[in-house]
């Protein structure tokens, strides 16, 4: 079977949000980059589905020539292929990113490749917009599940298992099909020294969409206002247990 | 029934409407207002028809249950078949807007639709007002830690409602009677393709993290899986559950089930212990909800102190058992 996983480059923003003095991205000049834990869960359970009933795994992302690293990461970890669709670094808006990768997907079909499972993150990183995936979907005519925390092959169908307030949801879809992920899949390996060697020289299938007008479209980002909150500190080390009970009882919680 | 120019899908279980949908018809409350326009509430499914009475106290004006074999199981989901009928709805009424709770569901079911119809849907807003062509709006970004504001050109405008961001209001005085009307969507077998067939029941016992009154987590300064047992006691100790960060779950020392965040379990306690935990914004938009936050921690700039009500300065490793000593012989006298 063919499986294919879409991820998103976005940055690893630690303990504060920086922004752009055009407030229009954040200041990633001392930060790195990764995709969402949901996806890495995406590329692990396609590596596992490979390797349990055979064939071929790609990654896609449309994103800056520097998302490269991305890729390459999710080709260390087991992946085959990989196609880049390159921007400028722009954002696309969620139905934009949907058509480039439809548009992709129909292009590999021309070449040979149909994928059988297309996994997604249940929501990109940064911008959280939880539909990619289903727009996808619509477009190719392919059931899909969002929410997904359990994907087990029956013949020639997935069970899904999505995760709700009571359990667990269990959904039958006949492949191809559409899934979007939640991190808690499984737990995603760490990849091998050989894997990242062989993942450097791997080819890149690259292109370079254009970015249609958007429909939802960014004005401005802006930090949401602080609680200002004042810690008070009850002291150092083991002495400040007391201190921590008598809060507790403030609180009614002895 | 007169056009609604906003609509509002509902959720509800055992005849009342969820608390996330009530806060999304407040947001929708407004918009209807600005667009001088009624506010439509559609609910899926027959027992919809229960959890509609209350609905007007909330500004709904016109109530609509939709019904079908498809729709009227509670255990039977069906999301397109929701998506459907949606859509019918939104023919026929032409809803200058269409909104739903930024729950999963809620969430899922408009882009669904906005899927379907080929339009636009801003997920999870704050705020939004109806401009010249679609609206003006304001939606969170990286699990709330970020805002952004943004147009969508759009008809009708589909958008969700950022849990607890906006509070449900009821309206002063008597409310209506609430006109309400049943209809059967016209369903394809498509519609019915992907749906439920099985439901598995959450393991019951202990505190669950996101219901919990305390919430004592541990970070990567915790160091190993045997190094959360003094947290298990504490969380005992206060009757609370135990949760941890992701780089505990990457680790392997706890399930991914214990993490709080922004890919984790949201937690609203009235008390949130992080021990060893620093604070990334991924964390914290887990515990926004939290009441107070105690953090235990060596550093004192690390950044989760400037999310703390309460900081004990220190290893971990003595503070948590000598608080459990603490709290065992205070209840002792
Ligand atoms: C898209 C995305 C989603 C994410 N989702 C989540 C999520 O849902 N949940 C989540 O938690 N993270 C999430 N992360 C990861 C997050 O960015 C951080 O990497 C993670 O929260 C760090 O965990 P930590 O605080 O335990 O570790 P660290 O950041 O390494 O901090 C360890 C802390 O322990 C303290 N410490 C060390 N020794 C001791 C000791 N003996 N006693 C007490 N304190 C000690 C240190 O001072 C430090 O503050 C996500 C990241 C991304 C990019
Ligand atoms: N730029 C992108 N490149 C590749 N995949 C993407 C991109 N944006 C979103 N996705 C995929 O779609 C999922 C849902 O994204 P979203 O609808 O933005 O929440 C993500 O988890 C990714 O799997």
């Amino acid at each position: 079977m063919n499986v294919l996983v879409a991820v998103k480059r976005v940055p690893i923003t630690g303990g504060r949000i920086v922004l752009r003095d055009d407030e229009q991205a954040i200041d990633t000049k001392h930060l790195g980059f990764t995709i969402s834990p949901h996806e890495e869960c995406a590329a692990e359970e396609a590596v596992r589905l490979i390797e349990a009933h055979g064939g071929a795994t790609t990654v896609l992302t449309l994103g800056p020539r520097e998302a490269e690293e991305q890729l390459r990461d999710a080709l260390a970890l087991g992946i085959d292929d990989a196609i880049h669709l390159v921007t400028d670094g722009e954002e696309w808006d969620p139905q934009a990113t949907a058509s480039a990768i439809v548009a992709a997907i129909a292009s590999a079909r021309e070449a040979g490749t149909e994928y059988d499972l297309i996994l997604f993150g249940n929501e990109s990183a940064d911008a959280g917009n939880f539909q990619v995936a289903l727009r996808v979907a619509r477009a190719l005519g392919l059931p899909c599940v969002t929410g997904v925390k359990g994907i087990s092959l029956e013949g020639d169908a997935v069970r899904c298992e999505q995760e709700v307030a009571s359990g667990r949801d269990v959904y039958r879809l006949t492949l191809p099909a559409v899934i979007g992920v939640k991190e808690g899949l499984n737990l995603p390996r760490y990849p091998s020294v050989p894997g990242r060697l062989r993942a450097k020289r791997k080819p890149l299938a690259a292109s370079a969409p254009s970015r249609p007008q958007p429909r939802l479209a960014r004005l401005r980002l802006k930090l949401p206002p602080q609680a200002g909150k004042q810690v008070q500190i009850l002291g150092d080390g083991p002495d400040a247990a007391p201190a921590v009970v008598e809060i507790l009882g403030e609180l009614g919680l002895l | 029934m007169a056009a609604a120019s906003v609509l509002v899908l509902v959720e509800h279980a055992a005849g009342e409407p969820d608390e996330l949908s009530l806060q999304a018809l407040a947001l929708a409350r407004g918009y209807a207002a600005a667009v001088d326009g009624t506010l439509a509430a559609v609910l899926i499914g027959a027992a919809g028809r229960d959890a509609a009475a209350v609905l007007a106290a909330h500004g709904v004006t016109s109530a609509f249950v939709a019904r079908h074999d498809a729709l009227d199981d509670p255990d039977g989901f069906a999301p397109d078949a929701w998506a459907a009928s949606l859509i019918e709805l939104i023919e026929r009424l032409a809803p200058a807007a269409v909104l739903a709770a930024g729950s999963d569901r809620g969430n899922e079911i408009l882009a669904r639709v906005g899927a379907r119809l080929d339009q636009p849907m801003a997920a999870n807003c704050v705020e939004a007002a109806p401009a010249q062509a679609g609206a003006h709006l304001t939606r969170i970004r990286w699990g709330g830690s970020l805002l952004e504001e943004a147009t969508l050109d759009g008809t009708p405008v589909l958008l969700t409602v950022a849990p607890h961001a906006v509070a449900a209001q009821t309206l002063e005085g008597t409310p209506q009677t609430l006109p309400e009307e049943s209809f059967t969507p016209d369903l394809a077998a498509e519609d019915q393709r992907v749906a439920v067939v099985e439901r598995v029941a959450a393991r019951t016992g202990g505190v669950s993290l996101s219901d919990a009154t305390v919430v004592v987590s541990g970070g990567r300064g915790v160091g190993s899986t045997e190094g959360f047992a003094a947290i298990e006691e504490l969380a005992a100790l206060l009757g609370g559950a135990v949760g941890c960060s992701r780089a505990v779950t990457m680790a392997g020392w706890r399930p991914h089930s214990d993490q709080v965040g922004q890919t984790g379990t949201k937690i609203a306690p009235e008390l949130y212990i992080p021990c060893g935990i620093s604070g990334a914004t991924q964390h914290m938009a887990g515990c926004k909800g939290a009441k107070r936050l105690l953090a235990i921690n060596p550093d004192a700039e690390a950044p989760i102190l400037a999310s703390a009500d309460y900081a004990v300065i220190g290893d971990l490793h003595t503070v948590v058992p000598a608080i459990n000593a603490a709290i065992r012989k205070a209840r002792e006298t």
